[in-house]
């Protein structure tokens, strides 16, 4: 049992159980809360698959603004535990959990039926996964698409701060 | 278990991953819950494309991925201040009680 398969098992049962956490619990704190674990958790794969930058620039950006921003929200809405109408176990839930449970089936069997033959990192994964790669190929290749995504990001700026504004009272 | 993880139990990993976001997003009444499990959505596939990019030695796929949390980002901005706006107007964030277009 090598490291990479011990931490694989342990990051994947943490990122499936967090994740039901988060699909289950009534309380939205908690379940803000068990989506950042599920965001650490992810961040742990993409370090056994070699993906450095990308495993700290998820930790920067998910656990570190998205949700810090989610929190806020839910702290301003002053929202409380979800109310249960439904008290029982009504036929919608079971019929999700029944369709999901389908769903996952085929497609693990869809991914696992026809083995690739990759059972190993490319020898090119350190490379690629270091900042110095990343870099050198985002100014290169994808300078267009990064330039696009520093215009999204003004756009969507002023968009929430356009949308979040009081209305002016006359 | 191996000595090393085959490509598929990532990209297994990873649907599973997709299908308790997509049934949490059709569950969950609250918008913000629902706001998080398309993140959790989002997460998956970033997961498939990073274990793509790895095991292909491949580095498009970790810049789609950088794009990915990019979007997300805003999306999350602007999504958050539509809620926000929302609970102004309708003083609830749950999905089944904003039904004013319905017909």
């Amino acid at each position: 049992m090598s490291l990479h398969v011990i931490m694989f098992s342990l990051l994947a049962i943490l990122a499936i159980a967090t994740g039901v956490l988060l699909v289950t619990r009534r309380n939205p704190v908690s379940a803000a809360v068990s989506l950042i674990l599920h965001f650490f958790a992810l961040s742990g794969l993409y370090l056994t698959l070699n993906a450095q930058f990308l495993a700290a620039v998820q930790i920067l950006v998910y656990a570190g603004a998205i949700m810090v921003l989610v929190v806020f929200v839910i702290m301003l809405l002053n929202l409380g535990k979800e109310q249960n109408l439904r008290e029982n176990f009504n036929p919608r839930t079971a019929i999700t959990i029944a369709m999901s449970a389908a769903l996952i089936m085929q497609l693990v069997l869809t991914f696992t039926g026809n083995p690739t033959g990759k059972n190993q990192l490319s020898a090119a994964s350190e490379k690629i996964g270091s900042p110095a790669e990343i870099g050198n190929i985002l100014y290169s290749t994808y300078i267009f698409p990064f330039e696009a995504i520093s215009l999204l990001l003004l756009v969507a700026v002023v968009g929430s701060i356009i949308l979040a504004k009081r209305t002016v009272d006359k | 278990m191996p000595q090393n993880i085959p490509l598929e139990y990532y990209l297994a990993l990873s649907a599973i991953m997709f299908v308790i976001g997509a049934a949490g997003v059709v569950t969950r009444r609250n918008a913000i819950i629902i706001f998080m499990c398309i993140e959790m959505m989002l997460n998956a596939v970033n997961l498939t494309l990073v274990s793509f990019s790895s095991y292909l030695g491949d580095a498009s796929g970790q810049m789609f991925v950088f794009f990915v949390m990019a979007v997300a980002a805003a999306e999350a901005a602007v999504g958050l201040a539509i809620v926000l706006s929302l609970f102004r107007s309708s003083q609830t964030v749950y999905v089944d009680e904003v039904n004013l277009m319905k017909w």
